[in-house]
């Protein structure tokens, strides 16, 4: 019962962004505000992970293939194919639903419980519309850009890290890579990445914007909405795998 | 100018907050809602700005229905609403300037120079210089008041609502903050709701007084009548501090020399 009075007010909470929205200059301003803070700000770990899960992979993928009648370039094509369907689209925004998640959900409840929405509601501004929205357009802009880079940087990570181990040599993997290469991996990547953007920043705003109380609070509605988001975020992976595989 | 409540109820699960209040408040006056912590008063300013929907009763802008009509409407009303939270509820994120500008850049069409200016016109105005580059985070208590009223002048508007207007304040800055809701709403002829507890606030500023008690309009009157309310809370609630009586009887003593 509880559920469905939240998916119905969350519902409730995205009509509300195309209420009577003010000054699209404004909006556009705050846009470019989240993208930086959501794209920008999330470089780091993406790169630091993004490498690291390249790299692991390859070594793993080389490990379980112990027999000698397996070509080594599959160990290419196993890194690429799974760094582009699950590793750069969904563990890329697991990181970014705890980073980026609970940033906006404990920014959000901060502002609620200290009258800042309070004070642009007051004002006649639509503030659902106002504050979400830049930030739903950002994630659903940045986090296909950052799921791409960390799918070059996974395959760029795991051929280093082959070469350097010597499991597998460069143009092996590079091979593997391309000759198992299909072009609706990337559009299947970037679907996902798409979809789970608008998980994350839709379920931590809502989180955010309807916290009530106060510092104790906003801390709670900061990791329900990490573990919301990652939850519906693996369910909707699944969905997407078996619809669209 | 004026807005009206008429029997404005509100409750929270079985809890009734607000039993049925009817009182108008009226334009160029600080009209105060006064009341002990819990009485209901911060729950009533809610539901006159729109911020809470009372349960049932009307609230009238100019005799402009507020509660019942749709949202775009509601926003239109606000729009000549300023406000003054009780812990000022500047946006943390904006330095002074951009918080004045806010309300300028949203609803006006001016140019940089344009909001510029007003903005420190308003800072001016409520007698704060040289903070237009610092943080919420960076300036005291007294100045967040000033910024905030500041704001909520800035779009010259028709009502002014303060809620608590010298909660953790000095009491020599509690006064000034006293004195500028009061020449504010003398100079732009605002109508001033005022919700406190602060009995040094109703001697010095307010115009028309309501106290509410346990939900209930138990009074209303001026401060002169207010030591002859007959009313068994009222007193109790006025009379807590003698420096009040003092200086209500001193004004009265004043006067009939």
């Amino acid at each position: 019962m509880k559920a469905i009075y939240h998916f119905g007010r969350y519902l409730l909470l995205i009509r509300s962004f195309f209420r009577s929205p003010e000054k699209l200059k404004v909006y556009w301003e705050q846009f470019l505000v989240e993208s930086m803070d959501i794209g920008v700000g999330s470089l780091t770990i993406v790169v630091l992970i993004s490498t690291f899960l390249g790299a692991v992979t390859t070594i793993q993928t080389s490990y379980q293939l112990t027999s000698g009648l397996i070509p080594k370039s599959v160990i290419g094509a196993i890194v690429a194919n799974t760094s582009l369907l699950e590793l750069a689209p969904t563990i890329t925004s697991l990181v970014l639903a705890g980073k980026v998640g609970s940033s906006i959900a404990s920014h959000l409840g901060t502002m609620r419980v200290t009258e800042q929405i309070d004070a642009l509601e007051v004002m006649g501004i639509n503030s659902s519309a106002f504050l979400i929205m830049p930030k739903i357009m950002a994630s659903l802009v940045t986090f296909p850009l950052l799921v791409i880079m960390a799918a070059f940087l996974q395959i760029g990570g795991g051929l280093t890290a082959g070469h350097l181990t010597g499991q597998v040599n460069a143009t092996d993997f590079i091979q593997g890579a391309r000759e198992y290469f299909d072009p609706f991996q990337v559009t299947f990547m970037l679907i996902k990445a798409v979809t789970f953007g608008f998980i994350i920043s839709s379920i931590s705003s809502y989180q955010g914007f309807y916290t009530a109380g106060g510092a104790l609070e906003v801390g709670q509605s900061s990791t329900r909405s990490v573990v919301y988001s990652c939850i519906i975020l693996l369910l909707s992976d699944y969905i997407l795998a078996q619809v669209l595989l | 100018m004026s807005i009206e409540v008429r029997n404005i109820r509100k409750s929270f699960g079985s809890k009734d907050v607000l039993k049925g209040i009817d009182f108008t408040f009226e334009r160029g006056k600080v009209n105060m809602i006064i009341g002990a912590s819990g009485s209901g008063k911060s729950v009533m300013l809610k539901c006159i700005v729109g911020l809470m929907k009372p349960d049932e009763g009307e609230i009238l802008y100019e005799g402009k229905d507020f509660v019942g009509s749709p949202i775009t409407e509601i926003r239109q009303i606000r729009r000549e609403v300023g406000m003054l939270f009780q812990y000022s509820a500047l946006w943390d994120s904006l330095t002074v300037e951009e918080n004045v500008a806010f309300p300028l850049r949203m609803f006006t069409d001016w140019n940089k120079h344009q909001i510029r200016d007003r903005v420190n016109w308003c800072l001016d105005r409520v007698n704060l210089k040289d903070a237009n580059a610092a943080f919420p985070a960076e300036i005291s208590g007294g100045m967040k008041k000033r910024v905030g009223l500041a704001r909520a002048i800035a779009l010259n508007p028709k009502y002014l609502f303060v809620d608590e207007p010298n909660s953790g304040l000095d009491p020599l800055t509690a006064s000034v903050i006293d004195q500028l809701i009061q020449e504010l709403t003398t100079e732009f002829q605002t109508t001033t709701v005022v919700v406190s507890h602060d009995m040094n606030s109703v001697v010095n500023i307010s115009d028309k007084i309501m106290f509410v008690f346990n939900g209930e309009k138990a009074w209303e009157g001026d401060k002169r009548q207010i030591l002859r309310s007959g009313n068994p809370d009222l007193d109790k609630f006025v009379f807590v501090s003698d420096l009040i009586r003092r200086d209500i009887y001193d004004e009265k003593d004043t006067k009939n020399r």
